[in-house]
């Protein structure tokens, strides 16, 4: 089927079976590996990405369901030399260790954010519930998102 | 040095940036041109007979290239994957080990086992054609049960029994007349939960064979790369090891899983050159369930018998391991070495015997998971003295206190052939307690109870020996090969530095702590050293990353290296200063001899473009260093547990913990804390939530997500670390290790601030809100 949809500000037109999942479409096709698939039932979170600004995690969703609309994957948040805060607060806080589930982390944790929503310890928790870390033991993590998301607020102030 | 990057600064890691952007390169983000995909097909039955593989329908699948089983890798000389420690039984014979196929010739004997690999153009070709491929097996009644298997009927054909080994440690007849003269002795039955590994990202293999040169390469999820090349050559026999790469490239999480040489990718490299075309292999997550090897899985009995001043004076254990259906590659080692000599704990019980018997059950193989045999040590010492504590109507801190190594005892031989080098247990102690705030123990208690929870505290006072290992010692019992590790130190022309280390980082940090090390030892700033591993085709050697070795033998060896680098750049400088060496020190990166001084970058630029030059010496400025530690190293801890227990539902939340640990001297605290939070949380979900179970029909029923409970981020508090510090007297960063503490420490702490709420030692882990509601109800 032709599929027309934008990744990272970038319009792209393609043609992919109907039976694409997202997290292929961007790992096969597109080559943005920052998008990682770490289970096959739909509960690690390792493949979340954001779509018109929620995130939803990309192996769950078909392909075709993002006619039209936007996705935006790690490599659309920020780069070495520009990071996004919440890419920053992870690194200052050391909210990562193996890496594997933290582009997927960055992208929830940035939602939560986002959402407005009053974040505190345990909303924190809450919040990032479905998505799985082995490697921190989502200490850091959550520090990570509560000092990014002052400074996300700050700068929306 | 730089107080920012040197030894003990907390320096960023310079790998983030790349995982944090997105630009990590995992195996599977890696692609080759004209690659095949490949997908194993794998038993559905514990154990059967394999009578015929049909795969003529499946080849007529569109993009199908062909389908191998274990009768062609077999006709093509395909040698077995090796277990690498030898196990000797009691009575001086050999473990028995069961012959393991990279893919099952004529038996299967787990659920998952691989008995084929089929390739294609694409993954869903591939998919497609390994459906269609009809296997005709015959069912065979399987074992599963950990405690029965001695005596069951053997599940390898022309084995006796399901005893691999029957092993024991320490004197028993002491041990025996100890406990009969006891004044007091507890007994506890224990079992210690089968768990699944499950790093995030799931095993990988991408192997690619060139014909004009015969060369093989395999990109893999390994935690060292170079003991896979080592056995694909040796043992396997895929390919010579000049003829084999094996890169490592970013891991995604190992935690011991990724240690093992597996079936997947010894036969996707050799399938590699049958084919004439590179092959992808990625698990799905319902295969790294099935066919990662899982950790633990022992059922014990525990004597501990007490004088009347409460000193311990004998403990006795009877373990029975399960091993899985194959011997995996350390798989021996685990319920034997690893665990039987850490069962002195931090204590100074006089005698100890320990008896393993190793069983064959038809489950996936059984190996090391963080800790590996340390955490179920410290299970079995640490439940017992709560439990004794409880029974004796004694203070659990002061009891431990009353029986610790104290620090005017090291060096200290155990009865259970160890000799600690160094520590001061107290101290961690001490420091818990005043952070876990005991002493307000009592009125938090009050208070949950008045809001219908019952709250319990719960210690250990764990032991590890870390720093794998003094290979004389290893060989002497039983290792296939010395444990070394290498390092080699580039000083280039210019004067930037490249590191090259065996160890391998799969989410410790090396990159970041090495360059620290080196560039704290060498005077070269943090920024000029860049640190190589993980690659066969640029190491030299190496021999891993597992038993939190990394820092304490291969950052040994890298000290080693600089060492010569310093020693020879001194020989330079002396003659370019005309000095003599003697009167040569070197400083801050710099050679000083009276008022002259050179530095390091301007003697690198003179050895390798020798003009004036001593005669006597080769030019360059590069040494490699092999490091053979002298003794394990002991990193050693107090963890304290609390825990909260919903009477209504069962549910226990881990309200508070509390890890003091002593790894000596410590070179990024940030990384070192962090190591110490996911040990934890490892920890508290063997404790309170995971458990690998299969059905009597040896079905694994915990083959995802859904039914396999890992801690998610609201599982867990925040956790209180800190840290004490008595330096390894043996190595020369003075360093332990720190990778497996948290896992080894916790879940007895738990389980015993568990029991405490409940007021019954009959908890098994995982303490699930089923179980404990149970419990609550005396059912
Ligand atoms: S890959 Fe695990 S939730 Fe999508
Ligand atoms: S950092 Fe490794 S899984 Fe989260």
């Amino acid at each position: 089927m032709n599929l027309s949809l934008t990744v990272n500000g970038v319009e792209h037109s393609l043609d992919v079976p109907a039976n694409t999942l997202l997290a292929d479409l961007l790992r096969s096709q597109l080559r943005l590996t920052g998008t990682h698939v770490g289970c096959d039932t739909s509960q690690c979170g390792a493949c979340t990405v954001h779509l018109d600004g929620r995130s939803v995690k990309a192996c769950t969703v078909l392909a075709a369901q993002t006619q039209g609309r936007a996705v935006t994957t790690i490599e659309g948040i920020g780069s070495p030399d520009d990071l996004h805060p919440m890419q920053a607060a992870f690194r200052d806080c050391h909210a990562l260790q193996c890496g594997f589930c933290t582009p997927a982390m960055i992208l929830r944790a940035i939602e939560l954010v986002e959402s407005g929503s009053a974040l505190d310890n345990r909303t924190v928790r809450e919040g990032l519930e479905g998505n799985i870390c082995r490697c921190t033991g989502y200490h850091n993590i959550v520090k990570a998102v509560l000092t990014a998301g002052e400074a996300m607020q700050e700068q929306a102030r | 040095m730089s107080a920012e990057t040197g030894i003990g600064a907390a320096v960023k890691r310079r790998e983030d940036l790349r995982f944090i952007t997105g630009q990590g390169n995992y195996t599977d983000d890696l692609n080759v041109p004209g690659q095949a995909y490949g997908v194993f097909l794998r038993s559905p039955y514990a154990r059967a007979r394999i009578n015929a593989v049909d795969a003529a329908d499946a080849l007529q699948v569109e993009g199908a290239l062909a389908v191998f089983t274990g009768q062609d890798t077999a006709a093509d000389g395909l040698g077995d994957l090796p277990c690498g420690w030898l196990v000797k039984s009691r009575d001086g014979s050999d473990m028995v080990s069961a012959p393991h196929p990279p893919l099952a010739v004529s038996q299967v004997n787990y659920v998952g086992e691989p008995y084929g690999l089929v390739v294609a153009e694409s993954l869903a070709a591939a998919r497609q054609a390994a459906e269609r491929v009809d296997a005709d097996f015959e069912e065979l009644t399987p074992v599963v049960a950990t405690a029965r298997a001695a005596q069951a009927s053997p599940i390898h054909q022309g084995l006796e029994d399901n005893l691999a080994y029957d092993w024991e440690l320490g004197d028993e007849a002491a041990t025996d007349a100890a406990l009969s003269a006891a004044v007091h002795v507890t007994r506890l039955d224990l079992t210690n939960n089968r768990l699944i590994p499950n790093a995030i990202e799931p095993r990988a293999a991408l192997a690619t064979f060139d014909p004009t040169n015969g060369e093989y390469q395999l990109r893999t999820t390994s935690q060292n790369p170079h003991l896979e090349r080592l056995v694909l050559s040796a043992f396997v026999q895929i390919a010579p090891e000049h003829k084999l790469r094996v890169v490592a490239p970013d891991v995604g999480g190992g935690f011991g899983s990724k240690i093992f040489v597996y079936a997947e990718e010894t036969v996707v490299t050799w399938a590699a050159a049958k084919v004439g075309r590179p092959i992808k292999w990625t698990a799905q997550r319902s295969e790294s369930f099935l066919a990662d090897a899982h950790g633990r899985d022992h059922v014990t009995h525990a004597e501990l018998g007490l004088d009347e001043a409460g000193r311990f004076t004998a403990l006795k254990v009877s373990t029975t391991a399960n091993l899985g259906a194959y011997l995996s590659t350390f798989g021996s080692s685990v319920p034997t070495y690893l665990y039987g000599t850490l069962l002195a704990g931090q204590y100074k019980t006089p005698n100890i015997h320990v008896r393993t018997h190793g069983v064959y059950t038809n489950t996936a193989p059984v190996d090391a998971y963080r800790g590996a045999g340390r955490p179920e040590a410290t299970f079995v010492v640490e439940r017992i003295i709560e439990a004794a504590a409880r029974e004796t109507g004694r203070d659990p801190a002061e009891l431990r206190r009353l029986n610790m190594i104290a620090p005017e005892d090291f060096p200290y031989q155990t009865p259970v052939a160890l000799v600690y080098d160094t520590g001061n247990y107290q101290a961690s102690l001490d420091k818990a307690l005043r952070l876990a705030d005991y002493a307000g123990f009592g009125q938090r208690r009050a208070a949950s109870q008045a809001a219908g929870k019952r709250r319990g505290i719960g210690f250990s006072c764990y032991i590890e020996a870390c720093g794998l290992a003094p290979s004389q010692l290893a060989i002497q019992l039983g290792a296939g090969v010395g444990l070394y590790e290498s390092g080699e130190i580039r000083v280039n022309p210019t004067g930037s530095v490249t590191v090259f280390t065996g160890s391998h980082s799969h989410g410790q940090g090396h990159e970041t702590t090495f360059a620290q090390v080196v560039s704290d030892k060498l005077g070269v700033p943090f920024d000029d050293v860049e640190v190589v591993h993980g690659d066969t085709g640029r190491v030299e050697f190496g021999l891993g990353t597992y038993g939190s070795r990394s820092l304490a033998v291969g950052g040994s060896a890298l000290i080693c290296a600089s060492d010569k680098i310093i020693a020879k750049g001194t020989r330079i400088a002396a003659h370019m200063m005309q000095a003599e060496p003697d009167s040569v020190a070197f400083e801050a990166g710099a050679f000083i001899s009276g008022n002259q001084r050179l530095t390091l970058q301007e003697v690198a630029f003179a050895a390798y473009v020798p003009a004036d030059y001593p005669p006597d010496l080769e030019p360059g400025l590069s040494e490699k260093a092999f490091y053979d530690p002298e003794n394990f190293t002991y990193p050693a801890g107090a963890h304290i547990a609390e825990v909260e227990v919903d009477e209504a539902t069962g549910v226990v939340q881990l309200a508070n913990f509390v890890a003091v640990d002593d790894f000596g001297h410590v070179i990024n605290p940030m990384i070192v804390d962090g190591q110490v939070h996911g040990g934890l949380a490892q920890g508290a979900g063997q404790a309170l939530l995971e458990h690998g179970i299969y059905d009597a029909d040896g079905q694994l029923t915990t083959g995802s997500y859904m039914d396999y409970c890992m801690p998610r981020a609201d599982d867990v508090p925040d956790f209180t670390v800190d840290t004490t510090v008595t330096p390894c007297t043996h190595n020369p960063l003075g360093v332990k290790g720190c990778g497996e503490a948290g896992a080894i420490g916790s879940p007895a702490a738990i389980i015993n601030a568990v029991t405490d709420a409940l007021g019954t030692e009959d908890i098994t882990m995982p303490a699930t809100p089923e179980q404990v509601w149970r419990k609550l109800r005396g059912l």
